[in-house]
């Protein structure tokens, strides 16, 4: 089990507040589309904090601007994924972003085991650091 | 040329003195060209002088001029190179009739040629190089610089930038948030490392050694990598986000600065820290080190308000902040508006636009007197630090918005439960703030309420709010707007 004092993977804008309902995910929605951003939906087995690719629930959903349908996609891929990390993300194309602007988890396993710190003593008091996934002890798609 | 002032051929290069007016460097009908650099000066002239010979000594003493005449200018294309006041105004609020004696706003113009490409040293040896000594002026402050694109082009900028330093961090759509360790001198490394763990354990993203961290004799510069670096892997593997904590690298010779930031390289940190007091030239070799290694480079302002916070003489702080994102630091410490270190509101957000816009209008309500392009340069991350705690986090996010690193040092390490317990208060506060603010709560009036609602689920919240209920640094600020923004109704 994770120590920090969620007990929790706390990636994202909101680890640190309770989960987020439909009505609270709705909200968040409607302030990307404000701004005119494309959300996506995305999931993975593997929360380590360099694991930058999860996998696409489907591409941005640049041209779907009804907060509904949108959380309709998000309950679905909790519905297919109801074990996984979820992560939405939203993403500007303006000039001089170009890149990610919200990204928030709404979706978790029922038990997070959380990393182990591998240290190798290397010269002197030198030491060559890795954050393993203790998920990924098990193949992917038999993790949780 | 039209200007009646200037003297021409043989009569202006006889041996002897004459104004600087007749010299050439006051051209009132001047039109700067796309490529000029230019430079605006609050100058309080001495008693009984012509503002716009002052004007004009300071256009000719940071260009070509002497105090006397010399024919070797005949050789060059002198007034190409002559850098030209070409506008003298007096500053609201000030001369006869005020409290405050005459001050005026003088604009000058400097051909591009005049300076070395990629070399801010260069640039200010020109621009602030002697004329802050001259005796015709009682005091003189460099207020604002328009960089033009072509010169813009001849730097590097911010190493990483905001964008990828979020995306290398995988932390967006909030403020960041960071620490200074506390107290800044006299921890061992080990206890010093402590600190950090426990602060980036309970969710903050970054800590930071303070400016005059180095190599002391109670902790070695080693010392603290080694314990640094295991705190932040540590805090990593808990809670399953990237962390950093600002490796400060200055030391007294380019030489130790490399060795100590390939270490901090070799260990796997993200981010190292310099600070203003090594000189622009180290800055941006530092830049270029921090490009070549994908680090982030956080520098602290260490020294500016030396010069930067009188209002009549030195430079205004947004000059700094243009040429520090020239020279290519990622952060820059910029200011809190509420915290306990000097900073009006709007000045404050002047610098923050300084940093992150793209484009920059003229906005005389901020102190920003130019427009400026920035060139699709790096944008570079202001920090907000000193004396700012989670109670006030609906201010800081009004003021200071998503771009920012909100540092609570005191206010993280001073918290009554302990540090991991400050750390969650203000990661908290804050969560729920950029929660409430996307929902389109007014947080400026409701943030109180906001925080007092996260505070009954959330301890130590609660006891941060009751700790620092009411601190808060209510001084006149001494660096304020010269112009209040003016309602342009169309009736």
């Amino acid at each position: 089990m994770m120590t920090n004092p969620n007990g929790i993977v706390t990636q994202g804008q909101f680890s640190f507040l309770p989960a987020l309902t439909d009505v609270q995910i709705t909200a968040q929605i409607k302030y990307a589309l404000k701004h005119g951003w494309a959300i996506g939906v995305e999931y993975t087995d593997d929360a380590h904090p360099r694991n930058t690719y999860w996998e696409m629930f489907g591409n941005p959903m640049f041209d779907l601007k009804d907060a509904a349908g949108i959380l309709l996609e998000i309950n679905n891929c909790r519905k297919t994924f109801p074990n996984h990390y979820i992560r939405v993300t939203a993403f500007s194309s303006l000039r001089g972003v170009e890149s990610p602007t919200m990204s928030y988890i709404v979706n978790r396993p029922k038990k997070e085991p959380g990393f182990g710190l591998v240290r190798q003593e290397s010269d002197g008091r030198n030491i060559r650091y890795t954050i393993h996934s203790y998920a990924t002890d098990k193949p992917e798609g038999e993790r949780y | 040329m039209s200007n009646e002032t200037m003297k021409e051929g043989k009569e202006r290069y006889k041996a002897g003195v004459l104004p600087y007016k007749k010299m050439g460097y006051w051209q009132p009908d001047y039109v700067p060209k796309d490529t000029d650099i230019l430079s605006m000066f609050r100058i309080t002239p001495q008693a009984g002088m012509d503002p716009e010979e002052v004007a004009a000594a300071v256009a000719g003493e940071s260009s070509t001029a002497t105090w006397t005449v010399v024919w070797t200018d005949r050789l060059t294309a002198c007034e190409l190179y002559r850098a030209k006041a070409y506008r003298c105004e007096l500053v609201p609020n000030t001369g006869p009739g005020t409290k405050t004696e005459a001050q005026y706003f003088a604009y000058i113009a400097y051909d591009l040629d005049l300076f070395e490409g990629g070399s801010i040293a260069n640039l200010t040896a020109s621009i602030i190089g002697n004329v802050f000594g001259m005796k015709a002026v009682k005091a003189l402050r460099l207020e604002d610089m328009r960089i033009p694109v072509a010169y813009l082009k001849t730097f590097q900028g911010p190493a990483t930038g905001v964008i990828v330093e979020r995306e290398r961090l995988d932390k967006f759509g909030r403020p960041l948030l960071g620490a200074t360790t506390k107290p800044k001198l006299g921890l061992s490394g080990r206890n010093y490392g402590r600190v950090v763990y426990e602060a980036l354990k309970g969710g903050l993203d970054f800590v930071k050694d303070d400016e005059n961290i180095n190599s002391q004799p109670f902790m070695h510069w080693r010392d603290r990598f080694l314990y640094c670096m295991e705190a932040v892997n540590k805090a990593s593997a808990a809670t399953g986000e990237v962390k950093g904590h600002y490796l400060n690298v200055t030391a007294g010779t380019m030489e130790e600065m490399y060795k100590r930031a390939e270490f901090a390289k070799s260990l796997g940190s993200v981010i190292i820290m310099i600070d203003l007091v090594i000189g622009y030239t180290a800055i941006q070799s530092m830049a270029l080190w921090a490009r070549q290694n994908d680090m982030i480079l956080h520098l602290h302002r260490a020294g500016n308000s030396t010069y930067s916070r009188q209002k009549n003489h030195g430079m205004n702080f947004r000059v700094i902040c243009k040429w520090m994102r020239m020279a290519g630091v990622d952060h820059i410490h910029a200011g809190t508006v509420v915290g306990k270190l000097e900073g009006d509101p709007m000045m404050i957000r002047g610098f923050y636009d300084t940093l992150l816009d793209t484009h920059t209008p003229q906005q005389l309500e901020k102190g920003l007197f130019f427009e400026q392009d920035w060139a699709s340069l790096n944008k570079c991350l202001p920090v907000a630090s000193g004396g700012i705690h989670a109670g006030q986090m609906h201010q800081l996010l009004t003021y200071l918005g998503d771009d920012v690193v909100l540092q609570f040092g005191g206010g993280t390490i001073g918290h009554p439960q302990g540090i991991q317990a400050g750390a969650v208060a203000n990661r908290v506060a804050l969560e729920a703030m950029v929660l409430a603010r996307n929902e389109g709560r007014d947080i400026w009036n409701e943030g109180p309420q906001i925080l007092l609602d996260a505070a009954k689920w959330c301890g130590p919240l609660r006891a941060a709010i009751d700790t620092w209920k009411d601190i808060s640094f209510n001084y006149e600020s001494t660096d304020t707007a010269d112009f209040v923004p003016v309602a342009t109704g169309s009736r």
